[in-house]
């Protein structure tokens, strides 16, 4: 194993974020922030409980989560796809590494980095939620597993995109209204029955409900199919990826 | 002479249907500089892609120091260093930064004295904390440079080094190449411009449409395709080659003020003492002579004209 090579990957990609602190940290827990002042603290207070939990406090684990999937991706794609862009690529290609050594560095520092947005965010909230965390080993495990998981989705769509639009095209086309619509800001049991059994083909749906229940120890679907469903999503990536590096896809000619 | 690196039946079909390579067998040996001179599209740089990794073989064999490139690709990779043709950094990383990047990335421990020693060699270490963007694009092929020799390699591959690089520079870097090799690099260099390979290579080889048409000591290569020309200047200017010349391989030059006798050095006879008794017999008087050999870049045009 080739540890000096994962450390300077990783060493590299946490020195960007370092030196895009501004953009990479501060304005996504800004804009968290917002959600929690907006609809947890003034719009909250007038909204039920839902399932005994207040409203703002019931928005966070979907919050933190939105924050968390489009943040995994968006690190994850940049890492991989500006290295490409920019034909620096060619001294990754040519290292003595492993292809899991080089998913290790990029996807090990876009997980990090969405880690630290994850809980930068949950702090800032209990400053104006009542915060409590019933699981606190699950959310733990929810919070690095969906951090990974979508890193890898994240450094997929890197090597995929062949231009800056299809860098953005997931994130927020995809998963932006899939968090959206997957009980980040309601319980689907409020949704029509119909609605209900559509929200179920909804990946995001488990992750959130996971999540959630980690917190409040109430979910929409199952807590054993949220974390089935997370290790599936898992799985599927890293084939994808052991796929990508089989064939040289977009990276060999 | 040992090898360093073995290619054989090396051959490459991409996608589209192309074929960059077709079965090239060629050894390189330890401590040697090697010139691989071509057109461009020849496949000078997939030949070396394939050897560093950067392009997928479709079949042959290679092999650095014994290792497969594919099966043994981190004992093969890890003795490998190479200097790209395209000027390509991260803008914002500082010189100092990138160097060190290459290093861990090759496997090393980190080892700021070897770093600083490259560095100083390329006489980059005043620029160390510099962002790469602010650097020119002279100073960027340094930067590249010292990233490929930041692991220590044993092979380096230079993929057209002085592309766009001025005169001054161009000099510094054939003594940082001489340098290499006297350390025991072997150095495998691909150029455009012939006379870098004239004075720096120890062998070279021409590749032409994918094929490898010509390898040879750069001596020998000279000798053997190398053509002299005798060439007399004439008194009296001839309108014609008089008759009882015209067994000599003859031409006229400078509006019949110059008289150039092609020879090959290799021949048991040059013919040189027979043309000037023959000279002397016409009547052919001249005031200077001098000889000259062409050059490697007139063996190259003569080689790559040929394989058309």
């Amino acid at each position: 194993m080739n540890l000096h090579a994962v450390r300077a990957i990783y060493v590299f990609e946490m020195s960007r974020t370092r030196r895009t602190l501004l953009q990479s940290i501060v304005s996504p827990v800004l804009t968290t922030s917002l959600y929690f002042i907006v609809f947890g603290a003034a719009i909250g207070q007038r909204i039920p409980e839902i399932g005994g939990v207040s409203y703002g406090a019931f928005i966070v684990p979907g919050l933190t989560m939105l924050l968390l999937l489009t943040q995994s991706v968006m690190n994850a794609s940049f890492g991989i796809y500006f290295p490409r862009f920019t034909g620096t690529i060619y001294e990754v290609l040519s290292a003595p590494i492993s292809s899991m050594e080089i998913v290790l560095g990029y996807v090990g520092a876009a997980a990090t980095k969405s880690i630290i947005l994850g809980i930068a965010v949950l702090v800032t909230a209990s400053f104006f939620v009542p915060l409590q965390i019933a699981h606190p080993f699950w959310m733990v495990s929810f919070l690095l597993l969906t951090a990974i998981t979508f890193s890898l989705l994240g450094f997929i769509i890197g090597i995929w995109a062949d231009g800056f639009e299809k860098l953005q095209f997931v994130p927020m086309l995809i998963i932006t209204p899939l968090t959206f619509l997957g009980g980040t800001f309601y319980s689907i049991d409020v949704l029509p029955p119909f609605w209900q059994a559509v929200s179920l083909f909804n990946p995001i749906v488990y992750l959130v409900s996971g999540f959630r229940w980690s917190f409040h120890g109430v979910a929409d679907v199952n807590v054993g199919i949220s974390l089935g469903m997370t290790m599936v999503f898992l799985v599927a990536c890293l084939i994808a990826i052991w796929r990508i590096f089989a064939t040289g896809y977009r990276l060999k000619n | 002479m040992e090898p360093i690196i073995s290619i054989s039946n090396l051959s490459k079909i991409y996608a589209s249907g192309f074929q960059a390579l077709k079965n090239i067998n060629l050894e390189i040996y330890k401590g040697e500089i090697f010139a691989l001179l071509g057109p461009n599209g020849a496949g000078k740089t997939t030949l070396i892609g394939i050897i560093c990794g950067l392009v997928n073989r479709t079949a042959g064999e290679v092999k650095v120091a014994g290792h497969d490139i594919v099966k043994d690709y981190r004992a093969a990779r890890s003795l490998i260093g190479l200097v790209p043709q395209e000027l390509t950094t991260d803008a914002f990383e500082t010189v100092w930064d990138t160097v060190s990047f290459s290093r861990g990335l090759f496997g090393k421990p980190p080892n700021p004295a070897y770093i600083e020693k490259v560095l100083r060699s390329l006489s980059l270490w005043e620029k160390k904390d510099n962002r790469l963007m602010t650097l020119s694009g002279g100073m960027k092929r340094r930067v590249l440079i010292a990233k490929a020799l930041s692991h220590e390699p044993r092979v380096l591959f230079l993929d057209e080094p002085t592309a766009g690089v001025d005169v001054e520079l161009r000099k510094d870097l054939w003594e940082v190449v001489r340098g290499l090799r006297q350390d025991g690099v072997t150095i495998i260099l691909t150029t455009h411009y012939i006379e870098e390979a004239e004075e720096m290579a120890d062998r070279i080889g021409v590749i032409n449409k994918g094929e490898l048409i010509i390898v040879e000591d750069k001596a020998t290569l000279m000798r053997r395709l190398g053509k002299k020309q005798l060439i007399l200047e004439l008194h009296e200017p001839l309108a014609s080659i008089p008759e009882s010349l015209a067994q000599h391989r003859l031409t006229l030059a400078a509006d019949g003020h110059e008289l150039i006798f092609t020879y090959d050095t290799q021949a048991q006879r040059t013919g040189i003492t027979a043309l000037l008794r023959d000279l002397a017999e016409a009547g052919i008087r001249f005031r200077d002579l001098r000889t000259t050999q062409s050059s490697l870049e007139e063996i190259f045009v003569d080689l790559v004209r040929q394989g058309r």
